[in-house]
């Protein structure tokens, strides 16, 4: 029947060299290296096209209903929903509104919304079995399915160098070529230069943070933030303006040119290109096999007018968002489904996310001027992050940024007030006055390691709008997270006394992950990178192993997360995606490269 | 030219396959191809809708009636700002109800419809318009045959000891109405109403981001982010503007 229905409606379109599914951050770096090869590149993104002037419009952006609360920008549930449970035990259900975290959708895709920390991982976190077995033992990750990624921190490093010098992060450097950088991150692995700019301007809060950081002898430092600390002029000959600390950064659409995205750092030049065309509004059902099922030969994706096409193709690159990568692999039989009964299978295996735990500090006597911020405005401590300290005598491994990073003062969302205070009447209107301006917040962005049962397959009883099952998601913080999580809140409560405010309170971390408060959009995993087919999805190339015409490019490809936001090594990867490819595959079209 | 074409075709085929999709984008765009320069239009922005107060669009007027005084209890008028209703908490959430929000246009609305797990969020299959309807009713049934009188007929004390006891689970609405669950509904969106901009329908002159200090919609702070623990001097604006603009200084 489908086989019928495929020959009878669908549209056959001519051939292009790539096709890319979904342009966001990794599509666009991803299209723009390889038109410069000469390649003739088409993107199919899902959701609308956006730009600045009109969709981040400078006369209405500052809506927090609009885009914070009824999240206008991001993907809709009733487009594309996921069902999830806490262990394999319980019948999942979709999230019939997204909570926990929030994808994003069209053109830029979740880089449109994004506050803009951004990180590099260390060596530590890549070759993380490998350190974690050699420092501790072995019996310490039992109850982990850690796997190291297949690439070093210095085989990384020129990528890195390449994303934050397209994206304009403004940063300290801790560590160039080994020499430690006063009031930088000591903690970093070594960088070839600085950031192309200077940090921000410290507001308040995080001005404060660091001074407390220092007095208990802790190394804070300027969170590397893709808010631009000054006008930045890109490789590209992209122009981005200084960020005016507005307040309204993640989850809105910079209306000022000072938040790096595909549209304010690659877009302007990629559509100008000739050999290459975006179809918008268009969303990739699955990428079609050759019989044997081992290359691809197109994609076929629906319009808005309810028609199908098949788009054939050379060369595909999911560039979705991760989770969306993961069930594109599922629903293309590219790889086989991790069963968490067998350990076998590989696709959806090793989802991770992020744990975090937070502290507020109240006081009488400040004013911070909440308002006053941006999405990566503030300032980290990184003492207590990865592999920076020892585990030795603890009953852990991991751990956590501590990030300062106030980044608004928008009404609906942000009240802090003191613990116990009513939810309204005239003692909640009290408290809400007397809490705006004068607490002081920071948390811990604590690592998430894999465990056999936290993983992604299909739904076998929710469907999407075409009738395709919906992923599910089996996800629990692990006990060796939450250990981690307690362990930080201990240490953030340290510096929580060292404030002198009149009260503090510590929200701990709890087992039981509940998708309804918002906590992170950082889902990794699902589609890991290493260098084993049996345990990974894709070679240190992002190219998988069973479909070697199929990269699959995002945080679907970390085996973990780390203590830190995810869009400087998804930039990087893509990067090496791009170098692999241009450098390497196109050589030998349809070949592996990297011998399993 | 193809572009233009393409994009008319698109729609066409759209409208006549309407019943096939579910419409969820903000505003409805069609498939289009882009190729060769960035795409422009003028006036192709999509601002606001700007909420015009007078007469109720969703609610009866015992309905409007309930909720304006419910909004007044959850934010009432005290020596900080004026009242949920004063504000306009009612009409905001009168509006919230007859768009996207109240129909769950956006959300997942797939059956089947299973008790979950709190971890997964609101499983039910009424939407918030239908949680309205009903659980207003329950109120009124509920005090009807308590007291003998409406919600907005109680004193002040009484009904925050009403919604006290719905916000605690202490009271058993009629109709199966969980009272936590809508009242947690209604506080979530009177306090929408009360902080959202005003274009929206409440936060009327900007009153709560007055109370707090919070400058609303503007858009550039560089001259005040060195000036730690210094007040900002200015009020707020709105998507809408000021009442400031309008008044002539000499």
């Amino acid at each position: 029947m489908a086989r019928e229905k495929e020959l009878t409606m669908t549209t056959i379109l001519p051939r292009k060299d790539v096709v890319i599914v979904g342009l966001g951050w990794t599509g666009s770096i991803l299209a723009h290296e390889l038109t410069d090869q000469g390649l003739d590149v088409l993107a199919i993104e899902r959701g609308p096209w956006r730009d600045t002037a009109t969709d981040f419009n400078i006369g209405y952006a500052q809506d927090e209903l609009r885009y914070s609360v009824r999240r206008d920008l991001f993907l809709q549930p009733a487009v594309e929903t996921m069902t999830m449970r806490n262990d394999p035990s319980q019948t999942a259900l979709p999230m019939r509104d997204f909570g926990s975290f929030l994808p994003g959708n069209g053109v830029g895709g979740a880089g449109v919304h994004w506050n803009g920390h951004t990180w590099r991982f260390w060596d530590s976190d890549f070759q993380i079995k490998t350190n974690l077995t050699k420092r501790y033992g072995a019996a310490r990750i039992a109850d982990l399915q850690v796997e190291d990624w297949g690439v070093t921190g210095a085989e990384m490093e020129p990528y890195y160098d390449q994303f934050e010098y397209l994206a304009g992060i403004s940063g300290k450097a801790g560590n160039i070529k080994g020499k430690l950088q006063e009031g930088g991150n000591p903690f970093e692995d070594p960088r070839s230069r600085d950031y192309p700019n200077p940090p921000m301007e410290m507001t308040y809060a995080p001005t404060l943070f660091a001074d407390v950081g220092r007095s208990i002898g802790l190394h804070p430092f300027p969170t590397p933030s893709a808010n631009m600390s000054r006008t930045y002029v890109n490789p590209l000959g992209i122009t981005m303006g200084q960020c005016t600390y507005c307040g309204f950064c993640e989850r809105f659409g910079c209306a000022n040119y000072s938040k790096s995205s595909a549209q304010t750092t690659i877009l302007p030049v990629l559509m100008k290109k000739a050999n290459f065309e975006v179809r918008t509004d268009s969303e990739v059902l699955h990428v079609d096999l050759a019989p044997g099922g081992k290359s691809a030969r197109g994609v076929t994706y629906v319009d808005t007018s309810g028609q199908e096409f098949f788009q054939p193709t050379d060369l595909v690159l999911l560039c979705a968002y991760g989770l969306h990568n993961a069930r594109l692999m599922m629903l293309s039989g590219i790889g086989k489904i991790y069963d968490p009964a067998t350990g076998e299978g590989t696709v959806g295996r090793n989802y991770c996310y992020q744990t975090n735990a937070g502290v507020q500090v109240f006081f009488d006597d400040k004013n911070f001027n909440p308002f006053i911020a941006a999405g990566a405005l503030g300032q980290t401590i990184d003492d207590y992050n990865g592999d920076a300290f020892d585990h030795g005598g603890l009953d852990f491994v991991g751990g956590a940024g501590i990030n300062c990073i106030p980044t608004n003062g928008r009404p609906i969302g942000t009240r802090p007030t003191l613990p116990g205070t009513p939810k309204w009447g005239s003692a909640w209107k009290k408290a809400t006055v007397a809490g705006y301006k004068s607490t002081l917040g920071y948390s811990s962005q604590g690592s998430s390691y894999a465990t056999r049962t936290n993983y992604l397959d299909l739904d076998p009883t929710y469907k999407d709008r075409f009738g395709r099952p919906l992923m599910r998601m089996t996800f629990d913080f692990p006990d060796n997270d939450i250990r981690m999580s307690n362990y930080l809140c201990d240490r953030m409560e340290d510096i929580a006394k060292a404030f002198g405010g009149k009260q503090y309170s510590v929200g701990r971390r709890k087992k039981g992950w509940d998708s309804v408060p918002y906590q992170s959009t950082h889902n990794t995993g699902g589609v890991i990178m290493g260098t084993d087919p049996k345990k990974s999805a894709v070679n240190s190339f992002l190219q998988s192993w069973d479909v070697p015409n199929v990269f699959v490019i995002g945080a679907s490809a970390f085996p973990q997360n780390a203590g830190k936001n995810p869009t400087g090594t998804v930039g990087a990867l893509a990067y090496r995606a791009a170098d692999g490819i241009r450098n390497h595959y196109l050589r030998n079209p349809g070949a592996p490269l990297v011998q399993a | 030219m193809d572009r233009h074409n393409t994009v008319q075709l698109s729609r066409r085929l759209f409208l006549s396959s309407v019943a096939m999709f579910t419409v969820t984008a903000t505003s409805a765009s069609f498939a289009r191809s882009l190729s060769g320069s960035l795409p422009w239009a003028p006036m192709s922005s999509d601002p606001p809708m700007q909420v015009v107060s007078g007469g109720w669009q969703f609610f009866t007027p015992q309905e409007a009636a309930l909720v304006e005084a419910i909004v007044d209890r959850i934010v009432p008028a005290d020596d900080l700002s004026m009242g949920g209703k004063e504000a306009g908490c009612a009409v905001y959430i009168d509006r919230q109800l007859t768009g996207a929000f109240g129909t769950s246009s956006r959300l997942y609305t797939q059956g089947p419809f299973l008790p979950g797990l709190p971890t997964q969020g609101y499983q039910g299959e009424a939407n918030p318009a239908q949680r309205y309807r009903v659980g207003l009713a329950s109120i009124d049934a509920f005090l009807k045959q308590r007291d003998g009188k409406t919600f907005a007929e109680l004193q002040p004390a009484d009904q925050d000891a009403f919604l006290a006891a719905m916000e605690a689970g202490k009271v058993d609405l009629p109709n199966g109405v969980k009272a936590p669950g809508f009242f947690g509904l209604l506080l979530q969106n009177t306090m929408e109403g009360f902080f959202a901009d005003p274009v929206y329908g409440g936060n009327k002159d900007m009153v709560s981001w007055r109370m707090l200090g919070f400058p609303g919609a503007r858009y550039d702070y560089r001259d005040h982010v060195s000036k730690h623990n210094q007040p900002y001097p200015r009020p707020p604006v709105s998507i809408e503007g000021s009442p400031e603009w309008l008044v002539k200084r000499s």
